[in-house]
């Protein structure tokens, strides 16, 4: 490009620019002016009462909500799998069942879907579910996960060229032994990313387990810090679980960029 | 050995939805013989190849490999397809898997080999395409040539029994041609069965021991390669001919 049709669109450019540092600078001064500094230490910023939250809001609350996220996690891949493969079967009714079950539960609110399992199931088919309230938390939110991201495995699998079954195939390979071995292995890969943003939204959605009571030991990060709050009257707890939180998925978001860069940059 | 020829096709169609692809192909290969299929693009030679171990289901007609069966639904497919090798032209490495382990896995996998007969055989056909030295390396780092001997390596590993070539060198550099040509050619003069799809017509000339010529899924004529090279029946064959030899 040459010098003089680069120059008008540089100076419309800084003169935006200028616009956005303005507004900032604006925002900035309306909340120093405004907001009452005294009042939010108080309320969000109690020392004592984050120090007595410790060490149950990481022993209990913490763990909690980890273990929760790896369970629902683990279930939902393995559902997804089976819902991808069914939904690219040759076989009619089982892309039926695929499909209805994804339409179905990424139509439901997560919170349905949890009351649904957790009071529903053992209503009409008389099952106890175990590991009380975790559990059947865990089994509503996978069920839920799972509807997500069958979505994506199958997208990874179709990203897979078609070549690599048919060289597979033409080897003798069965179609499970090329799936397993050839086209999945690939297909993961590929989806790692997405994947990974699925298990951080689901560690956010832990968070929905209240609705289906907890004990003491079965509390998770936001129903730790709820009832923390509500026992000291102060909102001090909400600012501890936050950070509790985005330790556990900073990490996991930043992988994901790197991940994806990494993708993005490509061997293919 | 068995004493049907390799492969007997009868009167084999496919139709792609309303478009007839192969319009009644009637096609045999003797153990140990050569042929080249040639013909203008869309005229049915990749999917008459892909037919053969059914990579594209038939529309009518039989397809017999070594005297069974290949179209019958009860047919062992994946046991017959294990003795066709098949080298196609995007070459189809597996790219996570290393070279070795691209050769040994369907070893392991269908013929249930231990995994240093596995190891043993692949070191083997390496060697016997140039490319000892490669073994450890992941098939994206190597040239297009150099993937096409290991994907020729790779269905030798089986120990076919005949090969398909679909157009192996058309997605290679020109100066990368003749390395894969040589060890096609390394491998006819050791008595492989070959059914090779390709417009490499040196190759055809020289190696083949009949060529075929193709167009609008039929066969319009075949014979030994000087005589359908140079002395050509037909109007169709002599058309293509003038057009390849302008190119």
């Amino acid at each position: 490009m040459s010098q003089t049709a680069l120059r008008p669109t540089r100076r419309r450019i800084s003169g935006s620019r200028l616009t956005l540092y303005a507004v900032f600078v604006l925002m900035v001064v309306v909340f120093a002016v405004f907001a009452d500094f005294g009042k939010i230490q108080r309320n969000f910023f109690q020392l004592d009462v984050a120090r007595r939250m410790l060490p149950s809001v990481l022993t209990i609350a913490a763990k909690n909500t980890i273990i929760a996220t790896l369970l629902s996690f683990s279930l939902g891949l393995v559902l997804a799998l089976a819902l991808a493969i069914m939904k690219r079967s040759t076989i009619r009714p089982y892309r039926w069942i695929a499909t209805g079950y994804i339409e179905l539960f990424r139509g439901l609110p997560a919170l349905v879907t949890i009351i649904l399992i957790a009071f529903g199931l053992p209503i009409a088919f008389g099952w106890k579910i175990p590991g009380g309230t975790l559990g059947k938390g865990c089994i509503g939110l996978g069920i839920v996960a799972a509807a997500y991201m069958a979505e994506t495995i199958r997208a990874g699998i179709e990203a897979v060229p078609r070549g690599q079954m048919e060289a597979a195939r033409s080897l003798g390979m069965s179609k499970g032994t090329a799936m397993t071995f050839i086209v999945l292995p690939q297909a993961f890969r590929i989806i790692i990313p997405p994947l990974t943003n699925e298990l951080v939204l689901l560690i956010k959605d832990t968070s929905l387990f209240f609705v289906i009571g907890t004990t003491p030991a079965s509390k998770e990060l936001t129903k730790f810090g709820r009832d923390f709050m509500n026992a000291n009257a102060n909102a001090t707890p909400l600012t501890v679980i936050a950070l509790v939180y985005l330790v556990i998925t900073l990490p996991l978001t930043y992988m994901v960029r790197r991940l994806e860069r990494a993708a993005g940059k490509g061997t293919r | 050995m068995n004493e049907a020829p390799p492969i007997e096709i009868c009167d084999l169609h496919k139709s792609f939805g309303d478009l007839e692809v192969l319009r009644g192909i009637d096609f045999e290969i003797a153990a140990g013989e050569v042929v080249c299929i040639i013909g203008p693009s869309g005229s049915g030679k990749s999917t008459l190849l892909r037919c053969v171990n059914r990579l594209e289901e038939p529309t009518a007609g039989t397809v017999l490999v070594e005297g069974e069966d290949m179209t019958d639904p009860y047919a062992d497919v994946d046991a017959l397809r294990s003795k066709i090798g098949m080298v196609f032209q995007q070459f189809n490495l597996f790219p996570h898997l290393d070279v070795l382990k691209n050769l040994t896995i369907a070893q392991r996998k269908v013929l249930k080999r231990s995994e240093a007969e596995a190891v043993d055989v692949a070191t083997r056909m390496l060697e016997r395409v140039g490319l000892s030295d490669k073994i450890a390396e992941y098939p994206l780092r190597l040239s297009g040539g150099q993937q096409q001997r290991v994907a020729i390596a790779r269905a030798l590993c089986m120990n076919p029994d005949m090969m398909l070539f679909d157009e192996p060198t058309s997605a290679l550099d020109p100066e990368l041609i003749g390395e894969v040509l040589d060890v096609m050619r390394l491998l006819a003069s050791e008595g492989m069965t070959m059914m090779v799809v390709t417009h490499e017509m040196g190759f055809a000339q020289h190696v083949a021991d009949r060529i075929v010529f193709m167009d609008e899924g039929v066969i319009v004529e075949q014979g030994r390669p000087e005589k359908v090279l140079f002395d050509p029946q037909h109007e169709r064959t002599r058309r293509f001919l003038r057009a390849v030899q302008h190119d």
